[in-house]
């Protein structure tokens, strides 16, 4: 589960694979109770574990795949923050930006982002090594600030911590 | 000689200060210096402060040394470590420490004492006991322990177990399912994370027990996408305890990750989003536990509250109660956070105060600064000033002191904090997470928001602060469900408890 893997293209056969492979589970666990779009969230997850986003000509053959409109499949995936339609940066570094974090200053390491290394919320770098996306709690709460770098959890984060961890997305 | 027992944490907040490095290294030293250790990586204790934290198995018992760093070890192995020798870093026998013993572990007992991925090691610490016990109850009975335990949600709503358990217990249908909330979205708060990280079985039995209690035969754990360890942890679990029988065809649980939405902690929603759709709240009736997931009847309980099964079926409800006050019954896990000497988990029957957690037990600011607010429950919970301290933590305390006691995160302030910065967050976090379904929730906190940037440059600042109150009532009675109608309690204590800080500006009134 991590986009630093994530160097391949976009392989529609191989996320065909996946979404029938979901779809399977999903009814074999629930049963005759399952409902028809039971996999989509699965699907969506592992899709970009595989490519780091999800790619747009995949969502017709997910439709199909579960037998759900194309509008179904659109409408969850644009409702959750972590789906993303495009690839992202070589590193994602979330940086939690709820309460605990901001008692310990995330708003000023958000500063120093920005002052220090051009690098605002939501963007991506230019050298395209990390993407820098707001999260809210990472229920590391009690090392405040904290962020996960991929999958890495980082807490009692400040400016040389954080510039360390740019310094390792550019290696 | 045998080989000295090490424990090193595995917990993921052990784990961002550098707990793998010290692992590693602890193993590297000691191979190079023909020392025989035998490293465990354990829960966390809860001393965040402190992580990471290695413990040393002694003759006087477990040894603790804090916090260490990878570079530490070299001194730490000069001085004895594996004795349990003297250092700087050496806070003496673990179950002496203050932190430790002024606890009540219930639910924690085991969490940072054994692996948490070791079945031996939850048999030996009295694990499966209460599902053994339920198996040869019926589910009446198993349904009328929790019920006698006073056990009430620990998710936020506080809403008695036993009665829900009942509920579903007497609800007819071919399918039924038990749903766990692992979605754990209130700042603040991370005692969900630590108990699947740290004792995933105590979650399982939980789940397999309220599964005989009602009769269903699969369960859901629904867990956020930013927990990627317990994601993890419990997905080794789940397969361990298959391979032992403790889970299979007669009930067995599968995983569900969140994909980044607050809302979907909120139960329906979070029903929606397993179904696949997109996770908007639904109206009630029907109450989940007449048609939940795919419309069957069906448990949803927060991590803590199934956790708390076990013991209460092992050792009686009455045993459970007796533990805290009013109708707060047991113990809660809170969660120290935010700008305090001491940060962590401390498990503790209802009804200490909040400023013996947050001065007595959490020693105060870090910063050293004079603590100002002090936020309970999560983002949708009220932030308390210094004058408000004493009151109890219960539900009912807390709610008659304008506040929630949810989740049990308290987040402290120091003096720099701007309450209107944290209003206007409020506002904000409401509009980045609302899902669409109620106007007042959807468009009022944008709204919200700018008006309270208008308060801050000084504009009309009296008449926009009505404007503000005026929505906030709207929200609170406008909205579906609690992320809109609570979003006014941080508003509304922030305005009320630290009026100054709305009022900064120089005034600059003029027609809007
Ligand atoms: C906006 C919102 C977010 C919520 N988030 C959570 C959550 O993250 N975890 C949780 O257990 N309950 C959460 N709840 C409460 C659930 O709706 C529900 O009350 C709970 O899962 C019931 O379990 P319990 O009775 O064991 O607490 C939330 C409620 C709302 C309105
Ligand atoms: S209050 Fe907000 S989050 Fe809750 S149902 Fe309404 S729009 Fe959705
Ligand atoms: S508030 Fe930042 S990790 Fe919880």
């Amino acid at each position: 589960m991590s986009y630093t893997s994530a160097a391949e293209t976009f392989d529609l056969a191989r996320a065909q694979d996946v979404a029938r492979e979901e779809q399977a589970r999903a009814q074999a666990f629930f049963g005759t109770a399952c409902g028809n779009a039971a996999a989509l969230l699965p699907i969506l997850h592992r899709l970009q574990d595989m490519f780091g986003y999800i790619d747009q000509t995949a969502l017709p053959m997910i439709a199909k795949t579960l037998n759900i409109s194309l509008a179904e499949v659109r409408g969850t995936m644009s409702f959750y923050h972590d789906y993303r339609t495009a690839r992202p940066g070589r590193h994602v570094l979330k940086l939690c930006r709820a309460e605990s974090c901001q008692s310990m200053g995330v708003d000023h390491l958000v500063d120093h982002l920005a002052a220090r290394h051009g690098l605002a919320p939501g963007e991506t770098s230019g050298d395209g090594a990390l993407t820098l996306q707001n999260v809210y709690c990472l229920g590391n709460c009690a090392l405040s600030p904290a962020a996960l770098f991929d999958e890495r959890p980082v807490g009692a984060l400040d400016a040389a911590r954080l510039d360390s961890l740019i310094a390792e997305a550019q290696q | 000689m045998s080989a000295t027992r090490i424990y090193v944490p595995c917990d993921s907040a052990a784990l961002s200060v550098g707990a793998d490095e010290v692992a590693r290294a602890l193993g590297a030293e000691a191979a190079r210096r023909g020392l025989a250790v035998d490293l465990v990586r354990n829960g966390s204790r809860g001393m965040m402060w402190l992580e990471p934290f290695v413990e040393i198995e002694t003759p006087q018992g477990r040894i603790g040394y804090g916090p260490v760093r990878a570079a530490d070890v070299g001194s730490l192995l000069d001085a004895g470590l594996l004795q349990g020798g003297a250092h700087t870093l050496r806070h003496g026998p673990v179950e002496d420490m203050d932190f430790i013993k002024r606890q009540q572990r219930l639910t924690f007992a085991r969490i940072g004492v054994t692996d948490p991925l070791s079945l031996d090691d939850y048999r030996r610490h009295g694990g499966l006991a209460g599902l053994e016990r339920a198996k040869a109850m019926t589910p009446d009975a198993i349904v009328a322990e929790v019920q006698a335990s006073g056990l009430r949600g620990r998710g936020g709503a506080g809403f008695p177990a036993g009665i829900k358990w009942r509920t579903v217990l007497e609800a007819g249908g071919p399918q039924k399912f038990i749903v766990c909330n692992a979605d754990e979205g209130d700042s603040g708060t991370f005692a969900d994370r630590m108990v699947m990280e740290g004792d995933p079985f105590m979650l399982i039995e939980g789940m397999a027990i309220a599964g005989l209690a009602v009769g269903a035969t699969r369960g859901v754990l629904y867990i956020r996408s930013e927990y990627p360890h317990a994601i993890d942890t419990m997905g080794k679990a789940i397969a361990i305890a298959r391979k032992a029988s403790i889970l299979g065809p007669a009930f067995d649980i599968e995983i569900r990750v969140g994909a980044g939405a607050y809302i979907c902690g909120e139960e329906t929603s979070l029903l929606e989003s397993i179904e696949g759709k997109r996770g908007q709240v639904r109206a009630k009736p029907p109450l989940p536990a007449h048609k939940g997931l795919f419309g069957c009847p069906t448990i949803i309980n927060n991590v803590l509250t199934l956790a708390a099964a076990p013991s209460i079926i092992a050792q009686g409800g009455k045993a459970y109660a007796q533990h805290g006050m009013g109708r707060s019954r047991g113990t809660m896990p809170f969660q120290l956070a935010g700008n305090l000497q001491r940060r962590g988990l401390f498990e503790a029957p209802f009804g200490m105060t909040l400023r013996e957690l947050v001065e007595d037990i959490g020693g105060g600011t870090a910063s050293g600064r004079p603590l100002r607010a002090v936020q309970v429950g999560g983002p949708l919970g009220a932030y308390f000033p210094e004058s408000l301290l004493d009151t109890p933590l219960d539900y009912e305390a807390m709610a008659a002191a304008g506040g929630l006691l949810g989740h049990g995160g308290i987040v402290a302030f120091d003096d720099t904090v701007d309450m209107a910065k944290q209003a206007k967050f409020a506002f904000e976090f409401c509009a980045i997470e609302s899902c669409g379904k109620c106007t007042p929730c959807r468009i009022g906190s944008t709204r919200g928001a700018e008006t309270i940037v208008k308060i801050a440059a000084g504009r009309n600042v009296e008449s926009n602060i009505a404007l503000v109150k005026d929505l906030c009532t709207v929200m609170t009675d406008g909205s579906l469900c609690a992320l809109g109608g609570l979003t006014p309690m941080p508003v509304m204590s922030a305005l009320n408890h630290f009026a100054e800080d709305f009022r900064r500006a120089p005034a600059r009134d003029a027609a809007e």
